[in-house]
């Protein structure tokens, strides 16, 4: 009987192939964020907000992940940049090889901005690196004030929080202040941002913010 | 649902690690898991179960060593263990801290029997 010592991150292959994708995006000057939620926090919906509110004054690309359809980038497509569909077939979470697979699709030369989509989850995208800048998390208030303590693992890799469906805050017990505090308790260092993707408030805010960050990284 | 992809990424790295230590029947894998990994040990476990079943792993053992999670203030320089969830130091309340254990995902050791038959 003897013991072997191992002593390797069950998560390397991923983690090469993210510096992989890493070397190209800086190679290209591409800011990459990956954009997590539950299903339904509204991830589509903000990148239609972000992409009517940029009106292509940056050039941005986008990358799909749903476990099914691509009902995701027909939504997307209409706004006239280029995207891709990657469908996980019952994946919980997008990895490192998927995003290169979709990236040998489409030409990143030009493009300042790519936003990942990741597959509606607040747990198994947490750990997979994408090679993105960073990660930007949504919380919708329809979930309550309760989820960065319950996923923390998501909150505390985010660098940004986007509360969403702000304007139905009126028609729910959440609690908005609850809830960033709550957030800011696993994450002191996370950026908020308070968004409606009905009436567009916050929308600005957000996407300005988002284009000086992705200009200053990149350079 | 990762868990399974995980238990796959845990077995390919211990069949290279049976093999280049040259063979044998592997009694046991030990893997560090931090409280902030996101993963559910007993689903792990199960995922393990079921993929070594049938093969020359099975009855192998999956040996879950959860750690918590230890901060370290770039403040005041305490390494503290963050209790609760409060990401804050708490010698000088500083947020400027960084998770310096708790998301932990590795093969630590396997155990192998090196004198099994070929029988
Ligand atoms: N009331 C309200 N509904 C929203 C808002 N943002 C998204 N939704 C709705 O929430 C549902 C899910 O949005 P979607 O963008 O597909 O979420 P995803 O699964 O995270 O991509 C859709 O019916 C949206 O119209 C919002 O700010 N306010
Ligand atoms: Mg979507
Ligand atoms: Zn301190």
């Amino acid at each position: 009987m003897s013991v072997v010592t191992v002593e390797r991150k069950v998560l390397e292959k991923n983690d090469e192939l993210a510096q992989l994708n890493r070397e190209l995006f800086k190679k290209h000057g591409t800011f990459v964020i990956n954009l997590v939620s539950s299903p339904g926090s509204g991830k589509t919906s903000l990148l239609e907000k972000t992409l009517e509110h940029l009106n292509g004054r940056v050039k941005v690309a986008v990358i799909e992940g749903d476990v099914q359809t691509d009902l995701d980038a027909q939504r997307v497509a209409k706004f006239d940049v280029p995207v891709v569909q990657i469908v996980t077939n019952g994946g919980c979470h997008l990895d490192a090889r998927l995003v290169q697979d979709a990236l040998g699709k489409m030409e990143l030369g030009g493009i300042n901005l790519l936003v990942i989509e990741n597959v509606g989850n607040l747990v198994c995208p947490a750990g997979y690196d994408l090679g993105e800048a960073m990660k930007v998390v949504i919380a919708s208030t329809t979930e309550g004030d309760d989820k960065p303590l319950k996923y923390p693992a998501m909150f505390r890799n985010a660098s940004v929080l986007v509360i969403n469906k702000i304007d139905l805050v009126p028609y729910l017990s959440c609690n908005l202040a609850e809830l960033r505090a709550n957030a800011l308790r696993i994450n002191p260092n996370l950026a908020v941002f308070e968004t409606s993707c009905t009436t567009g408030s916050g929308v600005r805010e957000w996407s300005e913010w988002l284009i000086t960050e992705a200009g200053t990284t990149s350079r | 649902m990762h868990e399974l992809s995980l238990a796959e990424n845990i077995l390919e790295i211990v069949r290279e690690s049976v093999s280049s230590n040259g063979g044998g029947r592997l009694k046991s894998v030990k893997v560090r898991i931090g409280e902030l990994a996101g993963v559910v040990p007993d689903s792990l476990d199960l995922c393990f179960t079921a993929l070594t079943k049938g093969t020359e792993l099975e009855n192998a053992k999956l040996d879950i060593e959860r750690c918590g999670i230890v901060a370290h203030c770039r403040d005041c320089g305490i390494d503290s263990v963050v209790e609760g969830m409060t990401f804050k130091c708490p010698a000088c309340g500083s947020g400027n801290i960084k998770v310096i254990s708790g998301n932990e995902l590795q093969v630590m050791e396997i155990e192998v029997d090196d004198e099994c038959s070929n029988s």
